[in-house]
């Protein structure tokens, strides 16, 4: 008898992994005492960071929403460490943006050796007029906890939202208006259905198993051995330093950055033809650490050894089942484009499907999910890929090239863009995108062209994306417009701004460019959908029925 | 006069990067040695200037560490 059907024989749920944080300690519900299956509007698979990222967005709009975890809180040791711009935005728009600010640290130097040189080094030289700086590194377990605590509050003042530990998904069964469930417990099976089903059970999915669904892209052949740990006088600068061929020896390439707690991620590229165990005793972790850190004492805090693919599910939706984070889209973890783009989706799916839930908007508005995240999938995979290419190169000339461009970019600035150890994650424009409506502000800035995500700016007091998310929202700078206005249901809420004051020269910049006037129609995700010069009643509501969908 | 630019002037790095390993998929170290002899010669052709070219050989050389 195969595991899963013993456990579930014997109402047993094991561990797959160690847990760091356990925040949803198993309870029994209601549901399981039913007489019959209760209904639930929607239903989460996966309390990892995209599951309950996906629970807040939807909680907070007050729709009802459960997320299964075969677990009671988070895994042990850090998988992502490195966080965007754009997933703290969005975090900030859950309300829990500054606790992982005020956790994490914040880098913008970067190094690059090759061998015993220095090739160059970089500097994120981030823009000013941002709430949030271009990255900050932070164990995905605080990440995850900030998200769980941020329910907890929501929970609190009424948001709809359950999390249930220890409830394992075992079967599914997807029905043309809705999806059943079958549920493991410790006490027992029991059975739930759901109007709708997201899919965010990680790379593994089992649901994409139980579907029947592809999972295709490409194997890299390479192992990585992460050694998260504490040195005890750190004399490392806060800095993210790469090696390709490092003179240590310690791997074919190696990375060291700076996490809070005074932890330090390196991460090595210990081959293909590995024996994990052997690689995994401490004495063969510290000989490569000894080898490369020289006299230094340190704790090891968590030791793992991963490969990776970079791949994607054809669709992400299947009629009432949604995907979303590593459930859809894998990649290879140089450019911090997994945790980061995950959040993307949630940011993505949730306004759409509040709005189909609550009847506002077709279902075939959540097919401009699939439209738009594959695209960004795209752009990861690309993004990934190639610089899992330069970092691990398969062949004897692209080695040969490689290094070429390593020699030269060690004396001349050329070859400098050419050096790729990890394209960081920047957010996606829907370029073309389904919902986009005009681009008729003359002289307007490219970077708030439709489809772009809002970039941040200084006001007078705050910030400019304070202002925006959470509903449709009507951007008016030095313009006229009626403050409040209602199209097909959907409230449109005025944010008039003025480039007279103190900060607004950030602002004019961003939104205006060398226009005198702006009109901005923005998503609940803090995307343009529209941008005109002045404000036109007709072309206003044209362009906001089709960003939900409606023609 | 005509000099050799060192400053980045790819439009778009990553793109050519990836077209250029691209090109070698599937040869052998012979092949590869070949191709690439073939498009230095019509990139040559296409810089156009000797003293261009000359200064590109010789930035390409190797200094003594
Ligand atoms: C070494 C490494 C470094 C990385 N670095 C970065 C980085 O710097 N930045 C970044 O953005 N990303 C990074 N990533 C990627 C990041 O860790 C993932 O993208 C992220 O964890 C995806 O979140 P998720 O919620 O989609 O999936 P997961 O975190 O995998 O969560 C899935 C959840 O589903 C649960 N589950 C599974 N099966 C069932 C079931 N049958 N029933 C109920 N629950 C189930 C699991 O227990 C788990 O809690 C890195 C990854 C690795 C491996």
């Amino acid at each position: 008898m195969n595991r899963l059907l013993w456990e579930k024989e014997n109402n047993m749920i094991h561990d797959r992994y160690q847990l760091a944080f356990k925040l949803y300690p198993y309870e029994r519900s209601t549901d399981q005492d039913a007489d019959a299956p209760v209904r639930h509007p929607v239903v989460v698979m996966g309390g990892g960071p995209i599951g309950v990222a996906t629970a807040l967005d939807l909680g907070l709009q007050g729709i009802p929403v459960v997320v299964l975890d075969d677990h009671e809180g988070i895994g042990m040791g850090s998988r992502a460490i490195c966080f965007a711009k754009r997933c703290l935005e969005i975090a900030d728009r859950y309300g829990c943006g500054q606790p992982m600010l005020d956790k994490g640290v914040i880098w913008n130097l970067g190094k690059v050796f090759h061998d015993d040189r220095k090739v160059f080094e970089f500097n994120l030289l981030p823009e000013e007029g941002h709430k949030f700086p271009a990255f900050i590194n932070l164990q995905q377990p605080y990440f995850e906890r900030f998200l769980v605590e941020r329910v907890r509050e929501a929970q609190a003042s009424g948001a709809p939202i359950e999390l249930r530990g220890k409830n394992r998904v075992d079967d599914v069964t997807v029905h043309d208006d809705h999806v059943t469930l079958e549920i493991t417990t410790p006490e027992g099976p029991y059975t739930i259905e759901a109007d709708w089903l997201i899919g965010c059970d990680g790379a593994s999915s089992p649901l994409r198993g139980m579907m029947g669904l592809d999972f295709e892209g490409r194997v890299f052949e390479d192992s990585f051995l992460i050694a998260d740990i504490k040195m005890v006088n750190d004399t490392f600068p806060t800095e993210r330093w790469f090696w390709f061929e490092p003179y240590f020896k310690s791997g074919a390439s190696t990375l060291l950055h700076k996490q809070p707690d005074g932890v330090w991620r390196v991460d090595f590229q210990i081959g293909w033809d590995i024996d994990r165990k052997t690689e995994l005793q401490e004495e063969n972790v510290r000989a490569r650490l000894d080898a490369m850190l020289g006299e230094v004492d340190y704790e090891i805090v968590w030791t793992s050894i991963y490969t990776f693919q970079c791949r994607r599910m054809k669709k992400f939706r299947h009629g009432r089942v949604l995907f979303a984070g590593d459930a859809a889209h894998q990649v290879s973890p140089f450019g911090a484009r997994g945790a980061n783009s995950g959040m993307q989706d949630v940011d993505n799916l949730g306004w759409k499907l509040g709005l189909v839930i609550d009847g506002k908007a077709p279902a075939s508005l959540l097919d401009t999910y699939d439209t738009e995240r594959v695209f960004g999938a795209d752009e990861n995979i690309l993004n990934s890929t190639r610089a899992t290419d330069f970092i691990t190169p398969k062949s004897k000339i692209s080695h040969i090239f490689r290094n070429a461009v390593l020699d030269l970019a060690e004396q001349y600035d050329f070859a400098r863009p050419l050096v790729n150890s990890g394209r960081l994650s920047v957010p996606c424009v829907y370029d073309g995108g389904p919902l986009n409506g005009a681009d008729a502000l003359p002289g307007g800035p490219s970077r708030t062209r439709p489809g772009s995500p809002c970039p941040d700016a200084p006001l007078d007091d705050g910030y400019l994306l304070d202002q925006l998310g959470g509903s449709f929202v009507l951007l008016t700078i030095d313009a006229e417009a009626p403050d409040g206005l209602e199209e097909s249901g959907i409230a449109l809420r005025r944010v008039a701004l003025s480039t007279s004051g103190a900060a607004s020269g950030v602002l004019a910049e961003r939104y205006l460019g060398e226009a005198a006037t702006g009109v901005y129609l923005i998503r609940p995700d803090q995307h343009v959908a529209a941008r005109w010069a002045t404000f036109d009643d007709t072309a206003t509501r044209t362009d906001l029925r089709h960003a939900i969908g409606l023609e | 006069m005509a000099e050799l630019t060192l400053t980045p002037n790819l439009d778009r790095p990553d793109d050519f990067y990836a077209e250029l390993i691209a090109a070698h998929d599937g040869l052998s170290e012979d092949e590869s040695a070949a191709f690439n002899a073939r498009l230095i010669l019509i990139l040559a052709n296409q810089i156009g200037n000797t003293q261009v070219i000359s200064a590109a050989l010789r930035a390409a050389t190797k200094p003594d560490r």
